[in-house]
């Protein structure tokens, strides 16, 4: 009997505990974050979408190496010389333009290790982690900032260099031969040697 | 009285009794609009969260937008169901609980029929609830809709003896059955409500005090059971049974179902506001009868009843986050041998006490 009159009080009194809590938690702020009006802060070292700052970027293809799944396509064109490319923020000179240089996010998977060996630090994570996409091909990112023609216009500037080059050394090559078949008949190989010394 | 007023103005009884009979709904509809959002705001708060934020500021048009979703709905209708009885359930259910409201007092000027056997009427009314529910979940031909019912039958029918008790020791000690007469004689003060003794005086009302706090206790609780409200909500247990004997039902039946519901449970507070906390009298007079404008009187009335029913809805809701739902044993016992004693026990000494 005293049980039965001891649980029916116990009962009475634990729901009005129970009342109280909810009522309190009434009252306390809600933890819920609005997420696309208002986003989580993230942790310092988040690794999110790569960015590559390309004004930075000397095109040196060891991010691209470092890659474990091969997401980095880099393709880089001899800049001819008179072309000034900058030098980048810590002061390295430019010497190749930089034509290609896609992430495939699709394959990427966040794992940083692009971001260490570059020596300019210009590739680095970003925030963003939002970028969801209908289709695959959507999630190439083509971080190169010239424009398609000036890209065709560099190849073909190294292209129209290197013909020169081949076009000269032919030209040199038979100078050379003519001039070995001329000193042939007066004297032997004399002024490569003295070019040897020079060098050293 | 509201119908004679209209009667006056028309001339047309027809006429005069339609608008009476749909003033609650006009009362109603917005009334189950609000208390779906409040119900999702408090149940969010309660849980540190924030509810429907989206639709309006803070989330205020949410149930609008859920209502104009239902419109839209299609009215699927199972092959396999009894079509006639399906359809007509959620019409039966609804109007068993709306009936509720011809008696209840919204105001000492409006009450939809001033009848003599109120309460009676109204515990007769909401047993075509049981009814409508147990066609649902038959018809549905659905296991877990006919589980569904069944517990509700069986809860509801149980629940009942312990309402019944206490209102029997009100009517008792009252000795009116009129919701309107039992209004009245609460009328003055606080402190002439039926929860601090009623209308009596002296030792005798000191004596009833705590069998009446009791008595609203079980009468809150077992009315609780009988709108199929957590702890009680085994019959549309989501985990268990899907949404019990409204499982089968799409659009704007299941709307009726819901409406139901909420107007359910603002019956069921209404009926406990006015049997314990003096129904429509306000707590401390009236501003009307001081500055002797009449016509206010019945307004203010109507405010404290609103503010009450409200009030205990919204306790309902807090229930309804703070307790685990009751397994069937434990909901059997607990009426069979908690409620039913104790309201047998009340009855009992407050029927000594009012011979006094």
């Amino acid at each position: 009997m005293r049980t039965y009159f001891l649980n029916f009080w116990q009962g009475l009194y634990t729901i009005l505990i129970g009342m109280k809590v909810t009522f309190r938690h009434l009252f306390i702020p809600a933890v819920t974050i609005q997420y696309p009006s208002v986003k989580p802060q993230m942790p310092e070292r988040e690794r999110n979408r790569l960015y590559v700052n390309m004004d930075d970027c000397i095109g040196c293809d060891q991010c691209a190496r470092a890659c474990p799944v091969n997401c980095i396509e880099i393709e880089t064109v001899k800049s001819i010389p008179g072309e000034d490319l900058g030098t980048t923020s810590n002061g390295k000179k430019k010497a190749l333009w930089v034509t290609t240089f896609n992430i495939d996010f699709a394959k990427c998977c966040y794992c940083q290790l692009c971001v260490f060996p570059c020596p300019t630090e210009c590739i680095y994570m970003t925030d963003v982690y939002e970028f969801s996409e209908f289709q695959r091909e959507n999630l190439v990112f083509d971080f190169v900032t010239l424009l398609p023609e000036e890209r065709i216009q560099k190849k073909k500037n190294y292209e129209e260099l290197q013909a020169k080059k081949e076009a000269e050394k032919i030209a040199a090559a038979k100078k050379a031969a003519e001039e070995k078949a001329a000193t042939l008949a007066n004297k032997p190989v004399e002024p490569k040697q003295e070019n040897k010394e020079e060098n050293k | 009285m509201m119908y004679d007023w209209l009667y006056n103005l028309t001339g047309n009884s027809i006429l005069s009794m339609f608008i009476v009979s749909l003033l609650p709904l006009l009362f109603l509809l917005p009334f189950a609009l609000f208390a779906v959002l409040a119900e999702r705001k408090v149940s969010a708060h309660m849980q540190d969260r924030l509810g429907p934020m989206r639709t309006g500021y803070h989330g205020i048009l949410q149930t609008i937008a859920d209502i104009i979703k239902l419109l839209q709905k299609e009215d699927l209708v199972a092959s396999a169901t009894d079509k006639t009885l399906f359809n007509f359930a959620p019409l039966l259910v609804f109007a068993g609980s709306y009936g509720a409201f011809a008696a209840i007092p919204f105001s000492g000027f409006f009450i939809g029929s001033k009848i003599d056997l109120g309460i009676i009427f109204i515990v007769g009314i909401t047993g075509l609830v049981v009814a409508g529910i147990l066609m649902a979940g038959w018809a549905s031909n659905n296991k877990y809709s006919l589980l569904g019912a069944m517990r509700s039958a069986a809860q509801i029918i149980s629940y009942e003896i312990p309402t019944l008790m206490i209102i029997l020791t009100i009517v008792m000690l009252t000795g009116t059955l009129s919701l309107y007469d039992l209004s009245e004689m609460q009328t003055a003060y606080f402190w002439n409500w039926m929860i601090l003794g009623g209308p009596a005086v002296g030792l005798q009302k000191i004596l009833l005090i705590p069998f009446m706090m009791m008595g609203c206790l079980i009468i809150y609780t077992s009315t609780l059971a009988e709108v199929n409200r957590t702890p009680f909500d085994i019959p549309e247990a989501e985990s268990e049974l899907v949404s019990g004997y409204h499982t089968e039902y799409s659009g704007m039946k299941f709307a009726m179902f819901f409406m139901a519901e909420y107007t359910n449970m603002f019956a069921v507070s209404a009926i406990v506001s006015i049997m314990f906390f003096g129904g429509y009298q306000s707590p401390f007079g009236y501003l009307g009868n001081t500055l002797g404008w009449t016509w206010l009187v019945p307004i203010e009335q109507f405010f404290w009843f609103a503010s009450k029913g409200l009030f205990f809805v919204l306790v309902q809701m807090w229930l309804r986050w703070t307790l685990p739902r009751f397994r069937v044993d434990q909901l059997m016992a607990f009426c069979w041998k908690y409620l039913i004693p104790f309201s047998f026990v009340i009855l009992l000494l407050v029927g000594l006490i009012s011979l006094m």
